[in-house]
């Protein structure tokens, strides 16, 4: 087994098990978060071994940096550190979930024929030339809705955070 | 050569762990949590899928990878209103449990 498929592996499993781990911490919303963290940077090493070079810089910075850092503001900002609610009809909802999940996976998997082999790459595929270039010049219009969607949500998130509903 | 079956068999893994915490958390934030790996394992796909056929059809070499970033934009603006809810959740109910707010449920 070669070095980057033994890597791929490592953090395959990596995610997926703390992946696991967040969504049965039932206890600490914190650790939660910290699992949610594990699995984006595992998540940019696979990244790097696709190719991807920026798209895993960005996944850190994005994911790793921001968006769990906000969501770890907010659990500590309402002072979240277990949430034990009290079962009620937990059970069958859990049961319901886990059934769901199967057959998502299920379907997911049906389709799994054979993929062919990934062709061989030029040189500085994904990396932040060429996928900048590719932002600025054929996706230029995307790029700029995206900071429209960005503002909205600013300005949506803020109205959101100071209005009191009676 | 990582083999893109097992990328795609990843990303379908984590996109089912992110249905089932959607599903049968309780917990607002975990959901959010949730809401975010579902993404994400849609992001492997794409990244998996543009290292398979990185010649693009009609559009750049980068379809996938341009994507996955539009994606991370999308989820952060998510992010952002989704945590803008759970506060003023948590101020008007003091709670930020889903059975709690049932005010649109059928």
């Amino acid at each position: 087994m070669t070095l980057p498929l033994f890597l791929f592996y490592l953090f395959a499993v990596l995610a997926v098990l703390s992946a696991l781990a967040m969504v049965a911490n039932v206890r600490n919303t914190v650790a939660a978060a910290m699992s949610l963290v594990i699995t984006m940077v595992a998540l940019a090493v696979i990244y790097v071994l696709l190719e991807a070079h920026l798209v895993a810089a960005i996944q850190i910075m994005v994911y790793g940096g921001a968006i769990v850092v906000l969501f770890l503001f907010v659990v500590m900002l309402l002072n979240l550190r277990s949430d034990d609610f009290p079962p009620g009809r937990q059970r069958l909802t859990k049961a319901a979930g886990a059934l769901l999940g199967v057959f998502a996976l299920a379907g997911f998997l049906r389709g799994y024929g054979a993929l062919p082999p990934a062709p061989p790459l030029p040189e500085g595929f994904g990396g932040y030339r060429a996928v900048g270039l590719a932002l600025y010049t054929d996706y230029v219009l995307l790029v700029e809705m995206a900071s429209l969607l960005l503002t909205a949500a600013i300005v949506g998130a803020l109205i959101l955070a100071k209005r009191k509903i009676s | 050569m990582i083999p893109l079956e097992h990328v795609i068999g990843l990303s379908a893994i984590l996109f089912t762990i992110g249905v089932v915490g959607v599903v049968t958390r309780r917990n607002l934030i975990v959901i959010l949590m949730s809401i975010e790996l579902m993404l994400n394992a849609v992001n492997l796909a794409f990244v998996g899928f543009n290292r398979l056929w990185p010649e693009g059809a009609g559009g750049s070499a980068y379809d996938g990878q341009v994507f996955v970033l539009m994606v991370i934009t999308v989820a952060a603006a998510e992010v952002a209103v989704g945590l803008g809810i759970v506060i003023s959740m948590f101020r008007n109910r003091d709670s930020v449990n889903i059975e709690d707010v049932s005010l649109l449920r059928w």
